[in-house]
């Protein structure tokens, strides 16, 4: 996809979806962006031109296998890339803000000058290791999976957040370091009598709280989450993953949140990128990725999350496993697992590229939702009949994003896509019936 | 796959255990608790699992659903006899085993283990066909061609043809494929009873029905008893007959899968579903209490979910709960469910400690009682 590509699904999608503010506005754009491991013919294409826009105060979820290139790609777009890991290729532009309620607070913390300060765009890519340091944390900071391993164990999480905040706010003297990382340890629902707590003094919950909060510290733009649950209980993840909406909305960062976890991604993310093999192959929202998969990998990886309700029906996930990056097959990297695949597809790689629309009933009307697919079932050059399963209409675009201004605004997101999912459950795909004969609709939950 | 699950088929509806089948293997009070350090003179005891009974039955799956250190994996590794229990009884076939690790090569013969980490239970410097052939050499099950019942095991957990995995060394399988070979080489000696302890959560999410199906499949035409240890209870709801549900070391409900998730009875149960991740929810969830497990050192006195749940009563603080039939065989250890409590028995009791992160505790509304 070349860079007026990108210009014009960005502009498409700011006229279509009304942005209030300026939410919606890109703030990380990732293009071309290409890793491998090694150096020369042997090297390994962990990420292959990977095109991905995440927009201000927006959930971009980032959906893979292990192996597939989703942390190799999070790490190369912020510089933390470690050797054998070389980045060969794209641009990664973040588009700082200067006048945003953070900024302020930046200036309040006395910080002076700095390229945050005024408003820039500025390659990633092509930043020196000053400038990097002055942007990392500050403006973009990292979660990691284990939090065990990113905090150090040898000292209290206190002095952490101490640490990260004399390094980037010199202005703040003791005591106002201090009452702010009681402020941020209480955001995230620790009690600030735990400053002096050592990392494996916490809970495995409160060490990620604490992780994020060490995030939040210097209220970057941009989050980056890398599994940053998966290593909890599913009643401790749900409390994050609401701790964490509930300050997107505060706050309003982007969040770039990465996991091998779909069904967690539906309901928690705006928008849903789908790689495979080191490819993006569909970007769509989640509503539309949920109900109207395109590529058959996200239609076999939707099936492979056994449903909550409904009658029980045997479901088939997909048949092989997930390439060797060492050996990724000729043309699309899906086709060997792929029950479509056409005589192209073991030739020519797919590229990225919008999907012809389909809006049965309604012909000649253009879907609203910005979607793309890396599939060659969906080459509008060479139409080819579309296995049903992939060619379901659209769910209705859940409405105008959420004013930002108001709290709680942002978990519309959520009930929103619950609302479009309402809708299409009188259709004949319901979430039950996926992968299977249809089915009644599902059960009633009681809970 | 095969023809029982053939792709749309319904699966067949689960159904009360033991109604059909005898139990192969049954725990009866099972505890075991482990004696810690703490601090520098201290000690203390760790109470994993309280008095768990269960029923293993021919030709079923019984899933042991529940959060990490809610006892499920200590209560896998009871049964396998490689933990001994503090009390209880274990009977195989009606008759009582002894409870320790001496003498266990006949009860590894009926009862086997398949671990978690496919990574970590296979050896790096041994062959596919190494691993397999041993169990079937200790424990004679071929005596002249060794060859051909490897082969015969490698087709059974469709590694289909044999000659391309047997001489194959374990970096050189993917995950799936690796715990393809755990369950044969666990299969080696016939057994009866086939305990899981989350088989597929090591793996990636394409192939872990692949692997669930193979389960399906063994309890369908091996007429196995299997044990399905898990904490996704998405696809304990998928593959198993039975759910059974722990927390902090005790049981706390029991049912057959579908009634389970559609009508939880149990506040944690209900709590549990309310959190897992699920797409297809008409609403956003409100978590139906809050906070972490309790510490096993020292559990809370009366029910140990009480400080937790939000309808927890003054009898709950006090008396740990019977287990009571809410519905034929689905039983809820739960004072919710008994009928006969005094009106000061019943008093609400606010959550005791709001656990760290509570930052809004929503009520959720009373669960159905029967």
């Amino acid at each position: 996809m070349s860079a007026s590509d990108v210009a014009a699904t960005i502009t498409a999608e700011g006229s279509l979806a009304a942005p209030p503010v300026d939410r919606g506005e890109p703030v990380l754009e990732i293009r071309g962006l290409c890793v491998d491991y090694g150096i020369g013919d042997g090297a390994t294409h962990a990420v292959a031109d990977a095109d991905l826009v995440l927009r201000r105060g927006q959930v971009l979820g980032l959906a893979g296998e292990s192996g597939s290139g989703k942390s190799t790609l999070a790490y190369a777009a912020t510089r933390l890339l470690r050797e054998p890991g070389v980045i060969t290729g794209g641009e990664v532009l973040f588009h700082s803000r200067p006048n945003s309620p953070a900024g302020a607070v930046h200036q309040d913390g006395g910080r002076e000058g700095g390229i945050h300060s005024r408003a820039g765009t500025a390659d990633l890519l092509e930043l020196g290791e000053k400038e990097l340091q002055r942007i990392r944390w500050s403006e973009i900071s990292v979660v990691m999976q284990s939090a065990l391993n990113a905090l150090n164990p040898g000292i209290s999480i206190g002095a952490q957040i101490d640490d990260v905040l004399r390094a980037h706010r010199p202005g703040l003297n003791g005591r106002a370091r201090r009452a702010r990382a009681v402020e941020l340890l209480e955001m995230v629902g620790i009690t600030g009598d735990r400053l002096g707590s050592y990392p494996h003094e916490l809970s495995g919950g409160m060490r990620q709280r604490a992780m994020i909060a060490m995030a939040l510290a210097l209220e970057p733009q941009v989050v980056i989450m890398d599994e940053p649950t998966t290593a909890l209980d599913v009643v401790t993840q749900r409390e994050i993953l609401e701790e964490l909406v509930r300050l997107r909305d505060e706050l309003g960062f982007a969040a770039l949140f990465i996991t091998h976890d779909l069904s967690l991604l539906i309901e928690l993310a705006d928008e849903i990128a789908v790689m495979y093999a080191g490819r993006l192959v569909e970007r769509a929202r989640s509503a539309s990725l949920f109900q109207a998969p395109r590529h058959p990998y996200t239609y076999g990886l939707l099936n492979s999350f056994p449903p909550m309700h409904g009658a029980r029906t045997a479901m088939i996930g997909i048949p092989g496993s997930p390439p060797d990056l060492r050996a990724v097959p000729p043309g699309c990297a899906f086709h060997p697992r792929c029950p479509h695949a056409l005589e192209r597809c073991s030739v020519d790689v797919p590229e990225l590229a919008t999907v012809p629309q389909v809006a049965p009933g309604r012909p000649g009307q253009e879907d609203s939702s910005l979607r793309e697919v890396a599939c060659w079932l969906h080459d509008a050059a060479n139409p080819v009949p579309v296995p049903s399963e992939l060619a379901r209409p659209e769910p209705p675009d859940p409405g105008t994003p959420p004013d930002p201004g108001l709290p709680a605004a942002g978990r519309d997101t959520a009930a929103g896509a619950a609302a479009a999912g309402n809708g299409a459950a009188a259709g004949p795909v319901t979430a039950a019936g996926r992968g299977a004969d249809p089915v009644p609709a599902e059960g009633g939950q009681t809970s | 796959m095969t023809e029982t699950l053939a792709g749309g088929a319904a699966l067949p509806e689960p159904t009360t255990p033991g109604a059909a089948e005898a139990p192969v293997l049954e725990a009866r009070d099972l505890t075991k608790l482990f004696r810690v350090r703490r601090g520098l003179r201290g000690r203390g005891t760790v109470h994993a699992v309280q008095n768990v009974s269960l029923t293993l039955a021919r030709s079923a799956v019984t899933a042991v659903v529940g959060e990490s250190g809610s006892g499920k994996s200590t209560l896998a590794r009871m049964l396998a006899r490689i933990i001994t229990p503090t009390s209880g009884e274990l009977l195989l076939d009606g008759e009582h085993m002894p409870l320790s690790q001496r003498h266990r090569q006949q009860y590894a013969g009926r009862v086997q283990l398949v671990l978690q980490d496919p990574f970590a239970s296979l050896n790096p410097v041994h062959s596919v066909r190494y691993h397999l052939s041993r169990p079937l050499k200790i424990h004679h099950m071929a005596d002249g061609d060794l060859g051909g019942a490897i082969a015969a095991l490698l087709r059974r957990v469709a590694l289909d043809p044999p000659d391309r995995f047997i001489d194959k060394y374990p970096h050189e399988l993917s995950g799936g494929q690796r715990q393809r070979v755990a369950i044969a080489r666990a299969l080696a000696v016939q057994p009866d009873v086939l305990l899981a302890d989350e088989p597929v959560s090591m793996l990636d999410v394409s192939i872990r029905l692949g692997v669930l199906n193979l389960l399906a499949d063994l309890r369908d035409r091996s007429r196995l008893a299997i044990l399905y240890v898990t904490h996704d209870i998405a696809s304990a709801r998928y593959l198993a007959d039975t759910i059974v549900v722990m927390y902090a070391g005790e049981l706390v409900e029991s049912a057959p899968s579908t009634q389970l998730t559609d009508t939880p009875a149990h506040p944690y149960t209900q709590l549990l579903l309310s959190a897992a991740p699920d797409p297809a929810r008409a609403e956003r969830p409100s978590l139906a209490g809050r906070g972490a497990p309790p510490s096993l050192v020292s559990p809370p006195s009366g029910c140990r979910f009480h400080p937790r749940c939000p309808h927890a009563m003054a009898v709950c603080t006090e008396q740990r709960p019977p287990s009571v039939q809410v519905s034929p065989g689905h039983s809820a250890a739960c004072w919710l469910h008994v009928s006969d409590l005094r009106p000061a028995q019943a008093q609400p009791v606010p959550a005791a400690q709001p656990a760290p992160g509570t930052h809004a505790t929503r009520p959720a509304g009373p669960p159905k009682e029967d």
